[in-house]
């Protein structure tokens, strides 16, 4: 688009616009209304829906704005009686086969056609024949069809070609008999599938969950920021009698654009499962007994007080940053130096002081290559995949490491899938094709790594580019070897001159590591906490079973753990199996605070719902154990003078990707079958685990081993039968797939789900034995 | 001359007598007063008594939980809680009319698409507890069913009007 200014005349007003623009987006930067069904800013212009035509002096018809290109000295008019006309007729069109079910239609109140129709329509119909009905699909748990309303607009079907990127819906048929549908009956999968909710402009599709159960104009709405990755989409919560009822995207081009994941929309449904904590729980004789706040926290203090210094404590990095600030604190308070936030991080022998993208989200769409280290970044930062994507789509390559064929929604510029104990050497392979020149132990791993056409492919494509980046993703995290990884992958930034970052996974990581949650002198690491059984240990919103690295082990170690404090806002069955006090938190949309995102960007946010039952805000009740314990500067009334306090304690530190030397590599050797153990989408946190719709999406949810056909022959074991996984001598029977993506010798067998809590490491060795 | 007159006036009593003589015309004049409970009033179709939800003539019920009634009312009277039924229909799991905050205006009626929530004859019926001034959905359909005769009679006179 060239950057010519032209000026052109809308209603009798003058207004300027760069020439190849679209009439109707300078009608909405000037504010004047244009009615539109299918234009929408982020998609492509289709003009099927003619509601958008005005009157351009000159031209012999009425033109649609959405797809008429400015012209320098255009005369434009959106009222005339010509314009009025057109726009009246095409509204009496659209109006023949639409339903007149508003009463029933879940998107009555905030329907584009009611508003349009009231505002451009008739007042009557002329239409007496009989309307078309359209039979209905069931397109998944997420999103409800009623396609007679359907409009064909086709922006859900524009929506998946070219923002989800799988062509899931589409239409079929012509005029009448068009009907957007999946042309096969199938599920939509794509993880921001829930944004074809709020393109529709009428009720044909609608979300699943919340069906039936508000009108618009009950619901109040707030602003939030999502809580599930580490993007920190801005989203809107819809409150009725204060209850979440939905959250839809808040706009903000920086971060989320206009989209949100199915996630962040969704996972609101997990604030009222039936296991929330709702008042102090102490566990006597193997039983569970509901006290008073005041007695729960004297006990609290009371363990604390015995233990010191030998405290322990583990934050979950979803927590806010006020909550995790006075958790640190609270243990400098007690001098006891053990505290951690990176529950799933196997190695700790090299760390980088903030880990985060490094570059800024909007950023990445301008990226020209990325080299991608052990992340199924589809499923994990949705947004940052859809980012990646568009650079992607605008010629950039994407190239990943990983050790399951992940399947991404564009083209790769090139892929090594590999085990997980082969990821190193093949990480050195491009770091030697990219010319790496380290010293010490590094050094010597990268000039004995083997390079081969892949990684030679790899190293030329990242080295060409202008824009880069390198990022270490997830499964990077619990690998036995992260430290390495991260040291090589750093080192092939730094030679092809590409920015190095991570792919932090929580809400918070960076909070929690700009405050300070990590082990400081003689401190224990989140694996050594979880290895070690010691005196009294805090649980900060964590579910042990689900949120960390090897759940058979910290299992284990917090029911050898003398006293386990758990400020929790579930109260989960294996979180009663091995904590010895639960005291109730608050939980998303309950409580204030800040979160700040993988970019580094701080976002407050304010509670809008109340904590259900006794629960209280974490802020609260680590301030309150704080003053029982008589520790300074714990007389917080706000979470705000909190906030400020680590406002000026982090002053304008940031993202930090810098890294330490790892000094040992000795790598890690399997012995047999490795395991890779990612966390499923909707497994990320304690509210996305109890969200029901999401979790029949299809989406892994109970223990399931992947392997291909190869060891599957090996082992003489069929496709969809069971299993025997071992891991740490411990056995659980689940279902088995055979798939290509896995590579030789491995088994894909997903974390947090339910069944794995009796494995151990995300990474590590695995037997499989035929049930 | 005013305050002679207005002497006289008042010494003979004139404005008393003129006061008694419309007493007294009232007197031998016929009586608009009924001996209820004995003798009724004539209702109009139009009058808003008790509410009732009503059903189709197959049985189903006609609310279809649009909650129009509820965002209509200007006592905030109606509490309305949806869900899809069973069958996947849009239906009401709770619709509550507190009548004491009601002041059966009516708009809940006009409101409804489908006829559903009326306002019958009834316009006798007491409390004993304050819970019982709640109308639940089930004692709404239960004097729907009970009246429909008579309902369905009024809504056919009306409706030219509607």
């Amino acid at each position: 688009m060239s950057d010519k200014k032209v000026t052109i005349e809308v209603d009798g007003r003058k207004l300027e616009a760069t020439a190849g623009q679209m009439l109707i987006e300078v009608t909405d930067a000037a504010g004047i209304e244009v009615p539109r069904f299918c234009y929408h800013k982020k998609l492509s212009i289709a003009a099927n829906c003619r509601m958008c035509l005005v009157e351009v002096e000159k031209a012999p018809k009425p033109l649609p704005a959405c797809a008429t290109p400015v012209m320098d000295g255009m005369v434009v008019k959106t009222r005339s009686p010509l314009a009025i006309q057109a726009q009246q007729g095409t509204m009496e069109f659209l109006l023949i086969n639409h339903p007149l079910d508003c009463p029933i239609c879940d998107q009555g109140g905030e329907c584009e056609l009611q508003d349009v129709a009231i505002g451009y329509g008739d007042d009557a119909s002329r239409y007496v024949e009989v309307k078309r009905v359209v039979k209905d699909e069931d397109i998944g748990p997420l999103i409800e069809t009623e396609m007679t309303r359907c409009i064909h607009c086709t922006r859900c079907v524009r929506f998946g070609a070219e923002i989800a990127g799988i062509r899931e819906l589409g239409a079929t048929g012509r005029g009448e008999h068009m009907r957007i549908g999946t042309y096969v009956g199938t599920t939509v999968t794509s993880e921001m599938s829930g944004n074809v909710i709020d393109l529709c402009p009428v009720g044909a599709l609608t979300a699943k969950p919340s069906r039936y159960q508000a009108r618009a104009w009950e619901l109040t709405q707030t602003n939030a920021i999502a809580p599930h990755d580490s993007v920190g989409s801005n989203v809107h919560l819809h409150l009725r009698r204060g209850q979440v009822m939905r959250a839809v995207p808040a706009d903000n081009e920086a971060i989320n654009e206009t989209w949100i994941s199915d996630r962040d929309r969704f996972a609101y449904q997990g604030l009222s499962a039936g296991d929330r904590a709702t008042q102090p729980l102490v566990k006597e004789n193997g039983g569970w007994r509901p006290i008073e706040w005041s007695d729960a926290l004297a006990l609290a203090v009371e363990k604390l007080r015995d233990a010191r210094a030998e405290a322990n404590a583990l934050a979950a990095p979803h927590a806010t940053l006020e909550e995790l600030f006075l958790l640190r604190k609270l243990m400098a308070g007690l001098d006891a130096p053990s505290l951690d936030y990176r529950l799933r991080q196997a190695d700790f022998r090299a760390t980088s002081a903030v880990p985060g993208y490094g570059l800024s989200i909007a950023d990445i769409e301008r990226l020209d290559a990325a080299l991608l280290v052990g992340s199924n970044l589809r499923k994990d930062l949705p947004i940052i995949n859809h980012r990646l994507r568009k650079a992607a789509l605008n010629g950039g390559d994407v190239m990943v490491l990983n050790p399951v064929d992940y399947e991404f929604n564009y083209p790769l510029g090139g892929a090594l899938i590999t085990s997980p104990s082969n990821m190193v050497a093949s990480l050195a392979g491009i770091a030697r094709a990219v010319g790496v020149s380290a010293d010490g132990a590094i050094g010597e791993l990268i000039d004995g790594a083997a390079e081969n056409d892949e990684t030679n492919r790899l190293a030329a494509r990242l080295t060409a580019a202008d824009k880069a980046w390198v990022a270490v993703g997830a499964l990077a995290e619990a690998h036995p070897d992260y430290a390495v990884l991260q040291a090589i992958a750093s080192a092939i930034a730094e030679a092809s001159g590409a920015v190095f970052g991570f792919l932090p996974m929580a809400s918070n990581s960076v909070g929690a590591a700009l405050v300070g949650c990590v082990p400081s002198d003689g401190g224990l690491d989140a694996v050594q906490q979880l290895s070690q059984p010691g005196k009294t240990s805090i649980l900060l919103d964590i579910e042990p079973a689900q949120d960390c690295l090897n759940p058979a082990q910290a299992m284990r170690t917090l029911d050898e753990t003398a006293f386990v404090i758990a400020i929790s806002s579930f109260a989960s069955d294996s979180l009663k199996a091995c904590a010895d006090l639960i005291l109730p938190m608050a939980a998303f949309a309950e409580t204030s605070g800040t979160f700040i995102n993988g970019e580094g960007v701080w976002q407050r946010f304010d509670g809008c719902v109340r904590p259900l039952g006794e629960a209280r805000p974490g802020w609260k009740i680590l301030r309150v154990l704080g003053t029982m314990l008589e520790l300074d500067g714990f007389d917080y009334e706000s979470p705000a003078q909190v906030h400020d306090e680590v406002r000026a304690m982090i002053g304008d530190r940031g993202i930090d990707n810098s890294l330490d030397d790892p000094g040992d590599v000795e790598p890690w050797r399997p012995k047999g079958m490795q395991r890779i153990g990612d966390v499923p989408i909707y497994r990320i946190d304690a509210l996305t685990r109890r969200a029901t719709a999401l979790q029949q999406t299809g989406e892994p949810v109970s223990a399931l081993a992947c392997i291909n056909a190869a060891l599957a022959k090996r082992l003489r074991i069929a496709d969809r039968g069971q299993v025997k996984v071992g891991q740490g001598g411990k056995s659980v029977v689940m279902a088995v797939r055979v798939s290509e993506r896995v590579p030789n010798d491995t088994v894909w067998c997903p974390a947090a789900v339910d069944g794995s809590e009796l494995l151990g490491p995300q990474i590590g060795d695995i037997t499989l034995e035929k049930a | 001359m005013n305050t002679l007159v207005n002497y006289v006036r008042s010494l003979f009593l004139v404005e008393l007598f003129r006061g008694m003589g419309v007493t007294g015309r009232y007197l031998f004049r016929g009586k608009f007063t009924l001996e209820y409970p004995e003798e009724r009033a004539p209702q109009s179709p139009r009058f808003r008594g008790l509410h009732a939800q009503r059903r189709y003539p197959n049985g189903e019920e006609r609310c279809i939980a649009c909650k129009l009634c509820e965002a209509t009312c200007p006592a905030l009277a109606i509490t309305i809680e949806a869900a899809p039924r069973e069958d996947g229909q849009r239906r009401t799991t709770r619709y509550d009319i507190d009548l004491f905050k009601c002041i059966f205006c009516g708009f809940c009626e006009e409101s409804c698409p489908v006829d559903a929530i009326v306002e019958s004859r009834i316009y006798e019926y007491h409390f004993e507890n304050r819970e019982d001034a709640v109308m639940t959905k089930s004692k709404l359909l239960e004097l729907g069913e009970k009246y429909e005769a008579q309902l369905a009679a009024d809504r056919a006179v009306q409706a030219a009007y509607r």
